[in-house]
């Protein structure tokens, strides 16, 4: 007969999946003051063990529970596999097949001498439409999710084709990722299985989003490797339908490695954070000092490198919230990751002045107006994230608070792309 | 008696907090003062709550420290923190007005019979 630790052990070994050893040491620290005080009343260990295990629940159950409160960090792999979904490795390559003959459909609407652009910005439309489409078959099609998910999509492809662009202006060249951008928030609609309130599912759809990024990164390297092959050994003409046919697939094939294989990219992502966020902060600090020492060259350029600054800055800041135990207390790397923000913030308060500054000098342009309104809307979003940082830090608030500020303002950035894409154009007469 | 699995967990945590309120403690003890509070009327899979604290953890309600009383085993005890008791007065003023609601009717549908007959 077994002893009571042998029980215990074998016990503890049933749970592991979903739960941390701390979890499973607190669960047996409970367990033992049950049979304990079971003992106290006449119960043997054995019978004591039986009625405390039954009093805790079944672990299936309790399994599960934890893993949906540890959703976001140890995230997938850690539900049992009953309930974990299949990857459905069928439907996603058949659908990135179609997306990569759809991608070239679009060639065959225009004059092949013409101008190919009519071409070019319908490409983002379609092959995020299959994205769309594979979420829509992993999370079980509603009738309701699919119409929302698609008159986004509908009303896109109307701006991009029937509003009178001139073909030599700004305006075409903004509106392929603005609405790119658009239908990326779109996407997160069947993502999120039809629902757009649940802060968890939006911050999941945060590390999809980046995780995604890093597939497509990795994909492409490869992708580089055997286009170049194939132009050394089958000659230049098949280049150019395997890239593009390539990354068309290769966008929901990612989508499709993210789902199956997270556990690969949940430990890459946190490492990636932590090396780039100290680097990214020394590069900031070290230009803030030689911007206020006086010496910054400012031109028409210098918004847009500025935009693209805060734009990684940001992503360091989101993928650093998405991938913190949000129960650690704060440490070097959010002190690090204050220090990136503080200087990138006080860079852009100097570009920003200047520009706002000599906007009537420079004139209002479509390129500088997204520029311009694409800082604010970051620069807002970084303000309060360094604030909240620096309580953090400090010890005055909780990390839950950061989450949910980056989950709250995600739709801000969905209408700042909408307005770019569909409002900017009828403001700058399409031009 | 059985309260009803919504129920029980509607006031899973406002009764947590509650407990936590009245001095720091750990998983069996609180399990045991729901026990005793509400006559063993309110029955939870003892499990259960351990995910929940995780919860109060993760929101800031409480914090948490890995201890060994003089004779005892080893036990995370968890204290309500301030943005707890802040949460704690939260859920309190909404049980409030839902039990004052349901007074009220039941209040007025006892007399009603009585004004009939």
């Amino acid at each position: 007969m077994q002893t009571l630790d042998e029980q215990i052990a074998e016990w503890r070994s049933h749970l592991s999946a979903g739960t941390t050893e701390s979890d499973l040491e607190e669960l047996e620290s409970h367990l033992r003051d049950q049979v304990d005080d079971l003992a106290a009343v006449g119960l043997s260990d054995d019978e004591a063990f039986l009625i405390a295990v039954k009093r805790i629940g079944g672990a299936d159950e309790l399994s599960r529970e934890y893993a949906r409160e540890h959703s976001g960090r140890l995230w997938k792999q850690l539900l049992p596999p009953a309930s974990r979904p299949d990857p459905g490795l069928g439907s996603a390559l058949a659908i990135a097949a179609a997306a990569a003959v759809a991608v070239h459909l679009p060639r065959f609407a225009v004059d092949p001498a013409g101008d190919p652009l009519p071409m070019l910005r319908n490409v983002p439309v379609i092959v995020l439409a299959f994205l769309g489409l594979y979420f829509l078959v992993r999370r079980g099609p509603t009738v309701r999710t699919a119409i929302w998910t698609g008159i986004p999509f509908l009303i896109a492809t109307l701006v991009l084709n029937l509003y009178p662009w001139d073909p030599d202006g700004q305006m075409v060249v903004i509106s392929i990722p603005a609405t790119t951008t658009v239908l990326w928030f779109t996407i997160g609609l069947p993502y999120m299985g039809g629902t757009w309130r649940d802060h968890e599912r939006r911050m999941d759809f945060i590390r999809f989003t980046g995780e995604w990024f890093i597939y497509m990164v990795l994909i492409a390297l490869g992708g580089g490797v055997l286009t170049g092959l194939t132009a050394v050994l089958l000659g230049e003409g098949l280049v150019e339908w395997l890239v593009i046919s390539g990354a068309a697939g290769a966008v929901v094939v990612a989508a499709w490695l993210v789902e199956s294989k997270q556990s690969v990219v949940e430990n890459m992502a946190p490492v990636l954070t932590s090396v780039f966020t100290p680097l990214f902060a020394v590069l900031l600090v070290a230009a803030s000092v030689d911007h206020l020492a006086g010496g910054f060259e400012f031109d028409r350029e210098t918004l847009g490198i500025y935009d693209g600054l805060l734009v990684v800055v940001f992503g360091l800041v989101l993928y650093a919230t998405s991938a913190r135990d949000p129960e650690r207390p704060p440490g070097w790397m959010d002190r690090i990751q204050l220090v990136a923000v503080g200087s990138a913030l006080l860079l852009d308060g100097l570009v920003l002045g200047s520009m706002i500054a000599r906007v009537g000098e420079f004139g209002l342009t479509p390129n500088r107006v997204t520029a311009l309104t694409l800082n604010l809307v970051l620069l807002v979003n970084l303000v309060w994230a360094g604030w909240l940082g620096l309580r953090f830090v400090t010890g005055r608030t909780v990390f839950h608070r950061m989450e949910r500020w980056q989950t709250t303002y995600l739709p801000v950035f969905g209408l700042w792309a909408a307005t770019i894409a569909a409002v900017l154009p009828l403001l700058f007469d399409f031009a | 008696m059985q309260i009803e699995k919504d129920l029980v967990a509607a006031s899973a945590t406002p009764i947590v907090l509650a407990i936590l309120a009245e001095g720091e403690s750990y998983g069996y003890a609180i399990l045991k003062r729901v026990r005793e509070l509400s006559d063993g009327e309110l029955e939870w899979t003892d499990g259960m709550l351990y995910p929940l604290l995780h919860r109060l953890d993760r929101l800031g309600y409480v914090t948490t420290e890995w201890r060994v009383p003089p004779q005892g085993r080893k036990r995370k005890y968890y204290a309500v923190t301030d943005i707890g008791a802040a949460a704690l007065a939260e859920h309190r003023r909404q049980w409030a007005a839902v039990t004052r609601t349901l007074d009220g009717i039941w209040h007025q549908s006892r007399v009603a019979p009585q004004g009939a007959g």
